[in-house]
């Protein structure tokens, strides 16, 4: 029963860290880099990816068994499309500004390759409460790979995160932390920032598997007695 | 625990790549590169006649942060601090020449620290970038601080004929030609260390007959120019003269201290011509047909890019190896 639980949570936790759709996968970059001009977009971009991801998620686990495998994929389609549509609707009625900044890429939340990979690689091989849990935790490390992407952006290239001004007058913004290029870059260091955090972290785990270990080993044969 | 960490760092030295056979330079890479930095004095002189004292202060910033960034990086990655051999000097140098004057130190020291955090060491140091690390920082504030970066001031004693802008830029918008004369003796605008051929020509055969920079490269740039600038100037009279093309703008600087860079340039001779004239090309289109004034920065970078590529297929074929 135990086993099981850690399983369940393990569903959901791979997708925030382990398994990060953007900074491991490298999953979703069109958005990822293309609306990340601020944190409010790229808070809005994911939370639009993860309403569409959770729900086509369960959708697709509850009919897994009854879609061909020759059609699988125009199926998963016309799902995603479905939920797509209902963002775009709802957001150009209650976000209209929102949205508009948003442009084209809320329609293009359908081919967005996390969304479709998501559902070939989880849920149509897993029941519906696991397919849920796996889309929000994907859903959670979108947002959080948004957001932060999206905050850096808008601090250096508009001197305010979420619209609150942080940075003085006398800084001058860098132009290209909102141009393309500055996402690149951005994410670029970023990723290359955590998997440097994430060597050293080995190195020092293998550092002290070997300082407990080996010590011993020779102590032992110093001593004379039998490793 | 001294048994199990066996593996060292490759050294700089076993990865040089050349072509045999082998031949042993006179000097190390410390004292080429403070050749180097001898050689841009000229044109620091340049730039302190032109456009006064101030300069100086660009220039030092430039270079006390990317040496200071260097150092930083280094300390805090626990490898050796190698700023002594100048190469971030150099960096610095370079990127405090090709800055526009009274250019804010504040962007400068932005502009030096990213050409060495992100030109350089993010590859792994020296003699692994893949760009030209000068290049990189000012490439990054081109793209940053757009206006500020094409905001040119006048030389001290600039005749009313040149006082526009920089030659290029007056070329492109106003349909200006400056004449040579002072193309070469640099009373004009522009960038820092670029706007006096004569001091680029100095530190530039001081380099060439020391052996410190190849000959190819600046040939094959300037052969380019000749070849491409003429090429669309029969064909389009509308285009500048070649020889203005060599003498306006940043290109003799280039040519000289930007792309024989010996990290971020081809290995082989027949590379280097194939480099050399593809910047010449690259920047002529951008000059002539692109957006910018001035394109040598973009080409350089872009040829940049195509080193590896280069190398690879201009390797001599081993003797006997016969028709692949």
């Amino acid at each position: 029963m135990s086993k099981k639980q850690v399983s369940l949570f393990n569903d959901y936790t791979k997708g925030v860290w382990d398994q990060n759709p953007v900074f491991k996968q490298v999953l979703g970059m069109c958005p990822a880099l293309a609306v990340t001009v601020s944190a409010m977009n790229g808070i809005a971009m994911a939370l639009a990816t993860t309403f569409v991801l959770v729900f086509s998620s369960f959708i697709i686990s509850l009919i897994r068994k009854l879609i061909p495998s020759q059609v699988r994929i125009a199926s998963y389609i016309v799902v995603i499309a479905t939920f797509v549509t209902i963002v775009d609707l709802v957001m150009r009625a209650q976000f209209p500004e929102l949205s508009k900044e948003l442009g084209p890429y809320i329609p293009l939340i359908v081919v967005n390759c996390l969304i479709l990979g998501r559902q070939e690689a989880f849920s149509s091989k897993n029941n519906p409460f696991r397919s849920v849990l796996d889309a929000l935790g994907m859903g959670t490390g979108f947002l959080i790979a948004l957001a932060s992407l999206g905050a850096i952006r808008e601090l250096f290239g508009s001197r305010s995160i979420l619209g609150v001004q942080l940075l003085p007058d006398a800084f001058e913004p860098w132009l290209i932390m909102i141009l393309p290029a500055g996402a690149f870059l951005t994410l670029g260091l970023m990723m290359g920032g955590l998997n440097a955090m994430i060597l050293r972290r080995k190195r020092r785990e293998e550092a002290d598997i070997l300082s407990k270990h080996i010590p011993k080993t020779y102590v032992a044969a110093s001593e004379g007695q039998e490793v | 625990m001294s048994s199990v960490t066996v593996t060292e760092a490759p050294t700089g030295q076993e990865l040089l790549l050349s072509t045999s056979p082998h031949l042993h330079s006179r000097w190390t890479t410390k004292q080429l590169m403070w050749f180097v930095v001898l050689a841009l004095v000229p044109c620091v002189i340049s730039s302190v006649v032109y456009f006064g004292f101030y300069q100086l202060v660009i220039i030092t910033t430039a270079v006390v942060f990317a040496a200071g960034t260097e150092a930083l990086i280094q300390y805090l990655t626990k490898k050796p601090v190698t700023i002594s051999d100048g190469s971030a000097v150099i960096t610095g140098l370079l990127l405090g020449l090709i800055v526009p004057p009274y250019f804010s130190p504040a962007f400068t020291a932005l502009g030096a620290v990213f050409a060495i955090a992100v030109g350089k060491m993010v590859f792994g140091g020296l003699g692994y970038n893949i760009f030209n690390p000068a290049l990189v920082g000012r490439a990054f504030l081109q793209a940053a601080f757009p206006v500020a970066i094409t905001t040119w001031t006048i030389p001290q004693f600039a005749v009313d004929a040149v006082s526009k802008a920089t030659p290029l830029a007056a070329f492109k918008f106003d349909n200006v030609v400056t004449p040579l004369t002072p193309l070469v003796v640099g009373n004009v605008g522009g960038s820092l260390g670029e706007t006096s051929a004569i001091a680029v020509l100095i530190g530039g055969i001081f380099l060439l007959v020391t052996g410190v920079a190849n000959w190819r490269i600046p040939a094959a740039m300037i052969v380019g120019m000749l070849l491409f600038g003429g090429v669309l100037w029969l064909l389009d009279p509308a285009a500048p003269d070649p020889v203005f093309h060599i003498f306006a703008g940043s290109f003799l600087f280039a040519a000289m201290f930007m792309a024989s860079d010996y990290v971020s340039s081809p290995v082989t001779g027949t590379g280097m011509w194939i480099y050399g004239l593809g910047i010449s090309l690259v920047t002529v289109l951008i000059r002539v047909y692109g957006g910018l004034p001035e394109g040598v920065m973009y080409s350089i970078l872009f040829m940049n890019a195509f080193v590896p590529l280069i190398n690879r297929y201009t390797q001599p074929k081993l003797f006997g190896e016969g028709k692949a």
